[in-house]
């Protein structure tokens, strides 16, 4: 081969390597995501449907995210996976865009989960509602009294002393000691922070463990645990079939609801694209889909996914009953900075205890 | 060769070594150091020359009783370790014949082809309540509850030391099978018994490889995250945990880098405490 040709040979390879490299960016969306995006039944027919490949990224933690995005260029993500009380702290490092609330089925959701004041900023809509549950107790039926579970006070009483394992996460915990003692959640400040403090030092020296997602599920499978403080249907309803023991409730008292919000990067290249996966997402055979993901379940926002899942799939996610979960509990802790700091240490200091 | 020729064929044999320590090493840490002395407010970073951070460990008592429990821990894992791995290596220099070594080496690294975390979580289920060790002693009638296991100081200790056993074997082997047969021949000529022979002659001549093996076991297990996080249940936190925290939700990298380098003092003066008897060669 002459060197001409060679030249020709090479250049035509540059040319069509960088073709379809510009082809490919056009086909992928970048999606930090919790670990129930990952599930391949809910991205697949996204993916099939508009030809597309998804990359997900997992992460844990809101700072984490946070400083993912800070080190990102803009359009290096497209769609954020996030906390619902922390889609306000996004909006505010102005990590996520302003998407068309006027698509979004939020007529179709359940009134207690669409939460507004959340998902938007100045009357401007930065992300919606995607799945929601609860972090209350779970617990082992054939080894506790479930009338027992039914109120706080008993729940880390000194009868199931050793037996408690405690969910990892100090908001929704710290949410629940402030329940058991009439704060609301939203009401958390500095002046209440003591009576909570006291709380969770009880339930610290009640517990065996204080636990992660897998952790807990493994104490409470493998009989170390009997009652994870901070559970819900997220936890057990993955072991449900294989134990069906294993269950949980909402003490008279309430529990904390947790949500989680999509939206779209600010500064994606391909806004349309992301909002197409959002709107997947919050559809009703997403939203299905989303529910029942093999990392953990909960309820999807939208209550006409309730079409697309099984009498079984409902009958766990205790579908019937969220009227009265939903008029039961209350949202999160969303502390302020200084308050977030004050709750971590408090959390820190309870767990060195 | 010029003296000029030779002295730049050396800087350009070492060249790229200083480079990658220079990218990975010096530049991360000065960043460490620099973000260990910003602060935080709210979301915003605040460059500066701040000693906030490090005040913080002896205002906040969680901090300073994570770095004592990580020192605690650390120190029992590096003890156990060498005091379980001495006699393997010897049994396995010594006792084992030679054409055997080699397997009898790969066995005892076999535990290290498993993942860590794999491994950790199987530990979790051997130290359960109506796991293997409970159930044993239940039914040999040597306790009649069983004991707490998981979730505890001695489950995140027996993890640790596992692992780290593993690791000392192979450099106490290696200090082992380097010692002439005559060192132990001369000190019984001389009238020592087996054990002045161990405590005068072996014992000191080994001391580099178990330092060392000590020494690396001390610098990985302090710096752990998985391990505590898994088999300690959080019943009592390490410093690496407490970083963790500091990153996951409010993103405190000032504060996450003042524990850091709280760390790497720890182990600048573990070094120094060693250095006399460190032989990284020997690895």
């Amino acid at each position: 081969m002459d060197m001409t040709k060679l030249t020709s040979t090479l250049l035509a390879t540059t040319v069509l390597t960088c073709a379809a490299g510009a082809a490919t960016a056009q086909d992928q969306l970048n999606a930090l995501v919790w670990c129930d995006h990952m599930d391949p039944e809910l991205i697949a027919p996204f993916e099939a449907e508009h030809n597309v490949t998804v990359n997900l990224r997992e992460y844990e933690g809101t700072g984490a995210a946070l400083a993912l995005l800070d080190q990102s260029r803009p359009g290096d993500w497209d769609v954020l996976v996030i906390d619902g009380i922390d889609v306000f702290r996004a909006v505010d490092a102005g990590i996520l865009a302003p998407i068309d609330a006027a698509q979004l089925p939020t007529a179709d959701f359940f009134p207690e989960v669409v939460m507004e004041e959340v998902n938007t900023v100045d009357g401007v809509t930065y992300a919606v509602t995607e799945k929601f549950g609860y972090n209350t107790i779970s617990y082992n039926a054939a080894n506790v009294d479930p009338a027992d579970m039914e109120s706080l006070a008993t729940v880390w009483s000194e009868k199931y002393d050793g037996r408690i394992s405690i969910y990892d996460y100090y908001l929704p915990v710290m949410g629940l000691a402030a329940i058991s003692q009439g704060i609301a959640t939203a009401d958390i400040g500095s002046d209440n922070l003591g009576a909570i403090g006291e709380v969770m030092g009880t339930m610290r020296s009640r517990a065996a463990s204080v636990a992660g997602v897998v952790a807990a599920q493994t104490a409470l499978a493998t009989g170390e645990v009997d009652i994870v403080v901070g559970g819900g249907e997220w936890l057990t309803a993955v072991l449900a079939e294989e134990q069906p023991d294993l269950t949980w409730t909402i003490p008279a008292e309430g529990a904390v609801r947790w949500t989680q919000s999509i939206g779209v990067v600010e500064g994606t290249q391909q806004p349309d694209l992301a909002l197409e996966f959002v709107k997947y997402i919050v559809s009703p055979e997403g939203q299905a889909r989303l529910a029942t993901s093999s990392c953990f379940w909960g309820m999807p926002a939208n209550a006409l996914a309730g079409d697309f899942l099984t009498d079984d799939q409902k009958a766990v996610l205790r579908w019937d009953d969220q009227p009265d979960y939903l008029a039961l509990t209350q949202l999160y802790p969303a502390p302020d900075d200084a308050l977030d700091a004050d709750m971590q240490d408090m959390w820190l200091d309870t767990l060195s205890q | 060769m010029t003296a000029t020729g030779q002295r730049a064929q050396g800087w350009g044999f070492v060249a790229p070594a200083l480079l990658w320590t220079f990218a990975f090493f010096i530049v991360p840490f000065i960043v460490m150091g620099a973000m260990s002395l910003a602060t935080l407010d709210g979301r915003t970073l605040i460059w500066g020359l701040s000693f906030q951070n490090y005040a913080e460990l002896a205002e906040k008592r969680f901090l300073w009783r994570a770095i004592i429990v990580s020192l605690e821990i650390t120190l029992t894992v590096t003890v156990v370790s060498v005091v379980l791995a001495y006699p393997l290596a010897w049994i396995i220099a010594f006792n084992v014949p030679k054409r055997w070594q080699r397997l009898a080496l790969l066995l005892a690294i076999l535990p290290f082809w498993t993942s860590y975390v794999v491994r950790s979580y199987a530990w979790l289920l051997v130290l359960a309540r109506d796991g293997v060790v409970n159930q044993t002693m239940l039914n040999l009638g040597l306790i009649a509850e069983p004991l707490t296991l998981a979730n505890t100081r001695f489950a995140t200790v027996t993890g640790f030391v596992h692992f780290f056993v593993m690791l000392l074997t192979l450099t106490i082997y290696a200090n082992l099978v380097q010692l002439s047969p005559n060192y132990r021949r001369a000190a019984q000529d001389l009238g020592a018994s087996a054990f002045q022979t161990f405590r005068h002659v072996i014992l000191p001549l080994t001391l580099p490889g178990i330092v060392t093996g000590a020494f690396l076991t001390f610098v990985l297990c302090i710096g752990d995250y998985v391990t505590p996080q898994i088999l300690g249940g959080n019943t009592e936190l390490t410093v690496p945990q407490v970083i963790m925290v500091q990153l996951g939700r409010r993103a405190d990298f000032p504060l996450a880098a003042a524990l850091a380098i709280v760390l790497m003092g720890i182990v600048t003066v573990a070094y120094l405490a060693a250095a006399r008897w460190l032989r990284l060669d020997r690895l």
